[in-house]
């Protein structure tokens, strides 16, 4: 018998919060999945809100290739505001 | 409820030289792995072989307490155990997805179970006999899960240490509501209290085992240390838990069954602690391999459950298919 499949878990621990990664579960659809994900990761009030999605739906970036895809940001000191020199007198800015 | 110093893992790898030393550069800098990245195959397998008892334990641990939920002694004790075995086998299914991350499916996983081929914690194949062995079983048996699963929150392996850290958070209550249960015993009648004192008695020892073989005896556990899956040795974790629970139990007005326990002055660099008296391997590794007086029961227990649930799993995946093609229809 085929297995049931597997879906990522994301709680929104209350309104103003974004949804975040909290585990994985077998549920055979989507259904079945959000009731599941209440009772295996909402038991103590964990969230208000809750998405499944299918573990095979998601793109991920290759953790081997991590140097090429996020070096590139590394170097680019001019996008932090610590790079530009205001005198004291400005005040806060 | 808890892994065991871990049984028969195979931390031996065939990588280069480099790649090892590349891999412990991050780990001793206290890098998280995540389940994409570059790791040895020993790191993965014993892993997957660690978190994979982790989970059996707690799903057989649900067992000798659920033998208890139809006859607790009131609709509070009721309440709490059933919450309580709920929480366990909500550990169970954290933990089975941890592993899933490693490339094992949850499938091969629940085989190697009902094969009788994966190993749980010993502590389970004890039956539970009266109402006192489920106070005790929260008090010292998650009292003990409590101090392996606490370093395993800062585990090298993220999905591991991020599961045990949503535990650790529930385990506090089931040690808390374990302990209430022998308070009140042991403010109860003399036949309550001997009831508290026998409970103990029997789980001790079993308990005092849970943490695995003595240092000198644990082949695995130096390399698990180096590779920061293992944070404290089992004998060091085994003398907190001591440390801990002996002014518990005198609390209670009860005695550990160990004749030769006492303080000791030298232990703990100096800082003093209890020396206990000799634990039974023999014991330990009859009921490891097998032949504890429930090992059977919880076997044949899971097994009963996962083919009972068979036409629940069928239903539910034809129901799901019947659902999607519905959807489609109406499009
Ligand atoms: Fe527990
Ligand atoms: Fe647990």
């Amino acid at each position: 018998m085929a297995e049931t499949p597997l879906w990522e878990v994301f709680i929104r621990p209350r309104n103003g919060l974004a949804h975040k990664h909290v585990g994985s579960l077998h549920a055979a659809d989507a259904v079945m999945a959000l009731q599941a994900a209440r009772d295996v990761y909402t038991r103590r009030g964990e969230g208000n809100s809750v998405w499944v999605v299918p573990s095979s739906a998601i793109t991920a970036s290759d953790p081997d290739h991590a140097g090429e895809m996020f070096e590139p940001t590394g170097d680019k000191i001019y996008r932090h505001p610590t790079f530009y020199d205001i005198p004291d007198e400005v005040g806060h800015m | 409820m808890y892994s065991q110093g871990l049984i028969g893992a195979d931390g031996r790898t065939g990588e280069t030289e480099a790649f090892l030393a590349a891999f412990q550069a991050r780990i001793d800098a206290e890098e998280k792995i995540e389940p994409k990245d570059a790791m040895p195959e020993g790191y993965r397998r014993t892993l997957v072989r660690q978190i994979g008892q982790h989970a059996h334990s707690e799903i057989v641990g649900m067992l000798p307490e659920g033998n208890w939920i139809t006859r607790a002694p009131s609709l509070k004790r009721k309440a709490a155990l059933l919450a309580k075995v709920q929480d366990e086998g909500g550990h169970g299914l954290y933990l089975y997805s941890a592993a899933e991350t490693l490339g094992v499916t949850r499938d091969e996983m629940t085989e190697e179970l009902l094969a009788g081929k994966a190993k749980y914690s010993s502590i389970f194949n004890y039956p539970t006999l009266t109402w006192a062995d489920i106070g005790t079983i929260g008090w010292l048996v998650d009292g003990a899960a409590i101090m392996n699963q606490i370093p395993l929150c800062r585990c090298s392996f993220g999905p591991y240490a991020r599961a045990m850290i949503r535990i650790c958070k529930e385990e506090s209550f089931h040690q808390r509501q374990g302990y209430e249960i022998m308070l009140t015993l042991c403010r109860g009648t003399e036949a309550q209290k001997a009831m508290a004192q026998d409970a103990l008695d029997r789980w001790w020892w079993p308990s005092l085992m849970m943490f695995g073989p003595h240092d000198a005896e644990s082949s695995h556990t130096e390399q698990s240390m180096a590779w920061k899956i293992k944070r404290f040795s089992n004998d060091e974790l085994r003398q907190k838990f001591i440390d801990a629970t002996v002014p518990q139990a005198d609390y209670l007005g009860l005695k550990v069954p160990d004749p030769a326990m006492r303080w000791d002055e030298a232990l703990n660099g100096g800082k003093g602690g209890y020396r206990h008296g000799a634990i039974d391997w023999d014991e330990f590794w009859r009921v490891v391999k097998g032949e504890g007086v429930m090992n059977r029961d919880r076997i044949a227990a899971r097994k009963k459950a996962w083919e009972d649930g068979a036409w629940v799993r069928e239903a539910a995946l034809a129901h799901a298919a019947k659902r999607a093609a519905r959807k489609v229809a109406a499009e």
